[in-house]
């Protein structure tokens, strides 16, 4: 035995062993403000109340872990430290033995727990609703005093007392429109937070002047009400946003971006995959991924690289060859050396393509910002033309300043602002309820104006985990045998095997012996029998070309026993059982439907055909189907981009709009605009239908604030917008948007997502 | 009317006392996890 194959085996033989890598649990903790440290778990299984109590007892248990809490909400777990050797595989251990596995947060990735903008924004809509409510006591008493006897020392007390509260109050709780407002007005830009500084100020500073003065008006509660109204709205988007986050981060942590690295004294530790510097040493055991992009530094295996590159052939690896992140570990364990990824790499052109896409997509404006950039200018237009024609036409300075004033505070974009968000979180809520998190809230309206769906095969129409798919063909007790010997490795292939047949590991074979890159040797039933590649076990090239005919998606693997005739087994990946379902609905309502694959040719057409899709291509670079989105996009179409892998994340950030299943890569999860939870492609369709309807909804919304404001403004011009008048405008037209976007929710069920999708459209 | 004199800011004191109570339990973290409040007031420890 060589030293180089010897040291593969002491590899082995330490890393299959259950504790044989330690976590380097420094870098999964953060120091809380108590000055204890944390650790916070993402959980899986988390469903029910009942989980919450197993799962902080369990927690409890575990010797330095203190005050475990879980939250329900975010199906995440802390706890604190108590001291530094706290025993937090142990914590692993007990919640895995409970039913649910948990993985720590890496901290660096964790950026969705820091609710700090959510608070910020709840304190300023409590203190607005204070105020406003405070405020509009006082007004409704004057109001109505006005029009029967109030004197005018308690009208004075009253605006003094309003002034009092409204002053502190809109500085809390106008801070996030200023603070925007002046943001984009030092780069330049205009945004809706403008007029609305704009008009609040105003309408502040003119009150007060008024209470001063003593006169008979003033709109604090103006201010103050459109403030609350419009914090709504901020508060409803945030929330929507962070929910994503949320459950994004959720996602990663569960699919474990964990590295095993080995130090120089040859010790493994577990660090999260961000702590990897390049020339680290990386552990990869078979049927994991690659953490880092690297060079073989010792072993041999075959890689899957069919997550990036959307090939399902295996690829041969050894001593030298080029892995990157992602792709999966076929039999034998590999030390790789973390490299950065050399320029012109595969990630290095997806990472570049990326960018490229991601910036031309913002180029896309959104709805809410095509209406800020004509209203805003008008506005202002208006309330200056309104001054200067009162003036004109003979009033003094002070009523064509005060209805100046008053064109601004009611046209303030009360209702437009509340326009959009509030369709979108509701519009969001539903989705989720159907299994699709969406990613960015103006994902929405591109979603809506969708009429092309170009489909990634591998892990988009086909499911992810590759299976035996010809069971039914062998022999079962040589079936039986074959999985009795699968059971002993480790490749992913020999899993499959094993699970399909149902083998348990205690009655498996002997003497097994793994050959990294070929396949798996032993005794079984006293036979001496060999499972892997089909040269591995001597399969005819002619039997073998006969066989990927007949089955142009499967990769083989081949069994043999003794000096017998081998037996060639299909292993595929399935075409997920709902893709004919969705892709027949998105027909149906009119949309053109492609496939695009790094697959080889005669896989993506055997899918084709059995989804009765007519146009595909295969072999597609990255570049390639970012150019045939280009070609899509010039002819007029607005294309919709489903795919998993890291081949498709350019072309998901370069789509009109773009989705990705859960089990993707996690660069396509972060390019697409929304992710399918379960990887339902039933949802395909429902996502396009009730998008639709949320964009005739804000269009509904957005025509009806500039109605309701165009029909305000002449009795602001004429001098006629009491504070009354402002108040009872403004209220109306937040009420009805409001009630416009929940009608959402109560649209039709679920199920008929087709029937919808065509009613939407006509 | 002089009673108002007391009796507004009486009232506005008491708007203030509820809004602080809030702002101090969205501070204590009372809203971080709705979902999980709803059950543990059925748990017995």
């Amino acid at each position: 035995m060589t030293a180089s194959a010897a040291a593969i085996n002491a590899i082995e033989d330490v890393s299959f062993g259950p504790a044989a890598s330690k976590r380097d649990w420094a870098a999964w903790t953060t120091v809380g403000a108590d000055g204890r440290r944390r650790l916070e778990l993402a959980v899986d299984n988390v469903d029910c109340a009942a989980c919450m109590g197993d799962i902080e007892r369990a927690a409890a248990r575990i010797r330095g872990v203190a005050s475990p809490r879980l939250n329900l909400t975010t199906r995440r777990l802390t706890v604190a430290l108590e001291r530094d050797d706290a025993d937090l595989e142990g914590l692993l251990t007990a919640l895995d033995a409970v039913g649910h596995p948990a993985r720590p947060f890496d901290p660096a990735l964790a950026r969705g727990a820091a609710s700090t903008e959510m608070r910020r924004l709840l304190t300023s809509l409590a203190t607005a609703g204070f105020g406003a409510m405070n405020v509009m006591m006082l007004s409704v008493a004057i109001w109505s005093g006005n029009v029967t006897d109030i004197t005018p020392e308690t009208r004075d007390f009253f605006h003094a007392v309003s002034a009092l509260i409204a002053l502190p109050c809109i500085a809390v709780a106008g801070r996030p429109f200023f603070s925007s407002a002046w943001r984009a007005v030092r780069r330049g830009g205009v945004t809706m937070d403008l007029p609305i500084s704009v008009g609040v100020t105003l309408a502040t500073a003119y009150s007060f002047v008024n209470t001063l003065t003593r006169q008979q008006e003033a709109y604090f509660d103006s201010a103050l009400m459109l403030l609350f109204f419009l914090l709504c709205g901020r508060v409803l988007d945030e929330l929507m946003r962070r929910r994503t986050a949320l459950e994004a981060e959720t996602l990663a942590a569960l699919r474990t971006d964990t590295a095993v690295k080995i130090e120089p004294t040859g010790e493994l530790v577990e660090t999260p995959a961000s702590k990897i510097a390049p020339g680290d040493l990386v552990l990869v055991r078979p049927g994991e991924r690659a953490p880092v992009d690297g060079v073989i530094a010792r072993g041999a295996s075959e890689f899957d690289l069919s997550i990036m590159t959307g090939e399902t052939t295996p690829v041969a690896a050894v001593v030298g060859t080029e892995i990157c992140a992602g792709a999966c570990n076929g039999s034998g364990a590999v030390e790789l050396r973390a490299s950065r990824p050399a320029s012109g790499s595969f990630l290095d052109e997806v990472e570049r393509l990326l960018r490229a896409a991601g910036d031309a997509r913002s180029r896309t404006r959104r709805l809410a910002d095509r209406v800020a950039r004509f209203y805003t200018p008008v506005v202002h237009l208006g309330a200056l033309s309104t001054l200067i024609g009162w003036l004109a036409a003979g009033a003094d300075w002070r009523t064509a300043l005060v209805n100046a004033i008053a064109v601004l505070i009611i046209t303030c974009p009360c209702a437009l602002a509340l326009a959009i968000p509030a369709v979108q979180v509701v519009a969001a809520g539903r989705l989720f309820r159907d299994g699709v998190l969406l990613n960015a809230g103006d994902a929405i309206e591109r979603f809506a104006t969708v009429d092309t769906v170009l489909f990634d095969k591998t892990g988009t129409l086909t499911e992810p985990e590759r299976r035996i798919t010809d069971l039914a063909d062998i022999d079962p007790a040589l079936a039986g045998r074959a999985a009795r010997l699968a059971s002993r490795s480790r490749h992913p292939l020999a899993r499959a095997l094993a699970m399909a047949a149902g083998a348990t590991e205690n009655a498996s074979a002997t003497e097994v012996v793994e050959r990294p890159g070929q396949g798996v040797e032993g005794r079984v039933d006293g036979r001496r029998a060999r499972l892997g590649s089909p040269t591995f076990c001597g399969v005819a090239a002619t039997k073998l070309a006969a066989a990927e005919e007949r089955r142009p998606r499967a990769t083989f693997i081949a069994y043999r026993e003794d000096d017998s005739e081998p037996t060639l087994i299909a292993v595929e990946q399935r075409i997920r059982p709902d893709a004919r379902d969705a892709v027949a609905a998105l027909r149906k309502a009119g949309l053109a439907i492609e496939i695009i694959s790094g697959d080889r040719p005669d896989a993506v057409a055997s899918v084709a055909a059995e989804l009765g899709v007519g146009r595909w291509r295969a072999r597609q670079t990255p570049a390639d189907k970012i150019a045939r989105l280009e070609q899509l996009k010039a002819s007029g179409r607005r294309t919709l981009m489903v795919g998993d892998g890291m081949n498709d994340a350019p072309a998901l950030a370069a789509a009109h709009a773009s989705l990705a299943p859960a089990s993707g890569v996690d660069v396509a999860q972060v390019a697409a605009d929304a992710v399918l939870l379960d990887g339902r492609l039933k949802a395909v369709p429902d996502l396009l239908a009730i998008s639709r309807c949320a964009r005739s909804a804000m269009i509904e919304n957005l025509a009806f604030a500039i109605v309701y404001n165009v029909a305000a403004v002449p009795i602001a011009v004429t001098g006629h917008a009491s504070p009354l008048v402002a108040a009872l405008a403004m209220s109306g037209s937040s009420l009805v948007v409001t009630v416009n976007a929940l009608r959402l929710r109560s649209a039709r069920a679920v199920s008929g997502g087709e029937r919808r999708l065509v009613e939407a459209r006509a | 009317m002089t009673v108002l004199i007391y009796l507004v800011p009486a009232a506005v004191s008491l708007g203030m006392l509820g809004l602080a109570a809030f702002l101090w339990s969205l501070r204590s973290g009372q809203f971080d996890d709705l979902e999980g409040a709803r059950w543990r007031i059925l748990d017995e420890d």
